[in-house]
């Protein structure tokens, strides 16, 4: 049912159409309104999991994991110093091969404190061995949690669903909220193939020595490599039953562009308005700037969609990335990865923006349209 | 694209004022997006909610800087706040005030309008709560959006079966005090 309401709402009512067995959070902005409707929903009757309420992030993280051990479906959802906080526990989850599914409002990280939005906290956990995805809209962010569920079981992998906080979290916008009927046909009940279970004892997550560790971090390594297949897949599947698209990256605007701009999350709608503008100055004004551009929405930053990338970018001479946080001392981190990906021949520059929820417009995209062109070998700090 | 600001403080309801007027914007079969001033909630301090209306799906993030519309829900904000940064040449700026429009100083080519939302309010809920008036001012002033679909989004936002009847009679009210001048 196409409805209007809050993105945090949305989001609630899909994964409590997607029936998870138990919910296990902690309250942080601006991830709170999720966790809130979610115990609501459980309070009204309506939501049918065990809500476990934790006194901190670490103890969330550690409640679902302990959960899916026991082979349910569960939910989690954090912020910023939440997930920060949850660090250990996610190494833990992604070397266990849980099929959890987490909600990161994306929130910038302290010192010193800031509650608004930008990107810093999920790309922390890069290396954690979770996949990682990054929504628009809040219809994108709903289709890609009944994907990350599909997903998650099907491979014995974690999933961070990113959008970003208040942004995404509080807007009132319209979503195609799904039922679980029609949930059902796409992502079938969660039938775990080893669980903890009092009458077929196992161990998990248990101690590995150097003859052993070596291989099972190759094989993680290798089995997030091949998840990109599955979900290709699976996004086929999502359009015939959904008739919405849901891909890995997506492209926008001239194929032929000379300048493509590459970002993740929310800040991709302003990017593609700036886009239309800039093509529309480019038709009507006669030897001024050439006015071609490219957009490449990165959603899934985990697997690392490289060949998709590499052949949107194939032609592209100018690229600039737009990340919303940093290695400190070095450049975006987005940036890095597309610079490693695409090689030394073109000219890509790390555009920094938003940082600590500084809002970004269609003119400062505008003037990194500009800037694209430069050759600049540090990262490019937009803040107005 | 239609862009409206709302001018309001902590408590006044300037959040669900952006949210309502973005449900009823749908319920009319536009695409609408609502969204705050995200800033740290006090009660009493200036706050900030804007709305996006278009006939096609609003992609755009940025806050709102130019708007069309601005609603400012406490007279004392136009001292404290800069409530007409950015309007443009035919700008409307809709005043909750007992005085007259011609008592505000505006930049050239922004017209104000006036309506004594709290003293209606007053009247009709008991309460200062001045939202679903201006509301329908709005709807009333601008034709934007209709007074029937304000009357649904005010019934699906609150429970409470009185403050529902109530809040659509304010809203009533201020639609037609304003359509009549």
């Amino acid at each position: 049912m196409r409805k209007i309401l809050e993105g945090s709402r949305a989001i609630a009512e899909t994964i409590n159409a997607c029936k998870p067995s138990v919910v296990s959070a902690y309250p942080i902005t601006p991830q709170t309104h999720i966790v809130e409707e979610l115990a609501k929903l459980k309070a009204d009757g309506d939501g049918h999991y065990e809500y476990v309420r934790a006194e901190s992030e670490f103890a969330a993280a550690s409640i679902v994991l302990g959960a899916s051990a026991t082979g349910v479906r569960v939910y989690t959802a954090t912020s910023s110093q939440g997930l920060l906080l949850m660090t250990e526990v996610l190494y833990n989850i992604a070397g266990m091969r849980l099929p959890i599914v987490m909600t990161n409002a994306n929130r910038a990280v302290s010192a010193p404190i800031n509650i608004w939005n930008d990107q810093q906290d999920a790309v922390t956990m890069r290396d954690s061995g979770w996949l990682m995805w990054f929504g628009e809209t809040n219809q994108e962010v709903c289709d890609l949690h009944i994907l990350a569920y599909k997903i998650a079981e099907k491979l014995q992998l974690p999933i961070m669903v990113n959008l970003d906080g208040f942004i995404l979290t509080h807007v009132v916008e319209p979503v195609e909220i799904e039922t679980t009927e029609k949930i059902k046909k796409f992502l079938p009940d969660y039938k775990p193939t080893e669980f903890l279970d009092v009458n077929n004892p196992l161990t998990l997550g248990a101690f590995a020595t150097p003859e052993h560790y070596f291989e099972i971090r190759q094989e993680l390594h290798q089995d997030i490599i091949d998840a990109k297949k599955a979900i290709i897949n699976s996004c086929n599947e999502f359009k015939k039953i959904f008739g919405r698209d849901l891909n890995l990256v997506e492209y926008y605007g001239d194929k032929n562009a000379d300048t493509v701009l590459v970002a993740m999350g929310s800040v991709l709608g302003t990017i593609k308005d700036a886009a239309d503008e800039l093509t529309k100055a480019g038709q009507s004004t006669q030897g001024g700037p050439d006015g071609k551009i490219g957009v490449l929405k990165i959603v899934a930053f985990r697997p690392w969609p490289k060949e998709e990338i590499l052949s949107h970018l194939e032609r592209a001479k100018n690229i600039a990335v737009i990340d919303k946080s940093i290695s400190l001392g070095r450049e975006g981190i987005l940036a890095s990865e597309i610079k490693q990906t695409v090689g030394g021949e073109k000219n890509v520059t790390s555009f920094i923006v938003g940082l600590g929820g500084r809002d970004v417009t269609v003119q400062m995209i505008k003037k990194i349209y500009e800037q694209a062109k430069n050759k600049n070998e540090e990262a490019v700090f937009v803040g107005r | 694209m239609v862009e409206i600001r709302i001018h309001g403080r902590g408590g006044q309801g300037s959040v669900t004022a952006s949210k309502l007027i973005a449900m009823a914007s749908f319920y009319d079969g536009q695409f609408s997006q609502g969204f705050p001033n995200f800033g740290v909630e006090r009660r009493g301090a200036p706050v900030t909610a804007y709305v996006r209306i278009d006939d096609k799906f609003i992609r755009l993030r940025s806050q709102i800087y130019n708007p069309d519309y601005i609603i400012i829900q406490d007279p004392s904000l136009v001292e404290a706040v800069d409530v007409f940064a950015g309007a443009k040449e035919g700008t409307i700026a809709l005043i909750n005030t007992e005085k007259p429009a011609s008592d505000f100083k505006a930049p050239k080519g922004v017209e104000i309008k006036t309506i004594a939302a709290t003293k209606i309010a007053m009247q009709i809920i008991g309460k200062p709560i001045i939202n679903t008036i201006l509301l329908g001012a709005f709807a009333g002033l601008t034709g934007i959006i209709k007074i029937e679909s304000v009357g649904q989004a005010i019934t699906e936002q609150f429970t409470d079966e009185e403050i529902v009847k109530k809040n659509i009679e304010a809203a009533k009210y201020g639609f037609n005090s304003i359509k009549k001048k």
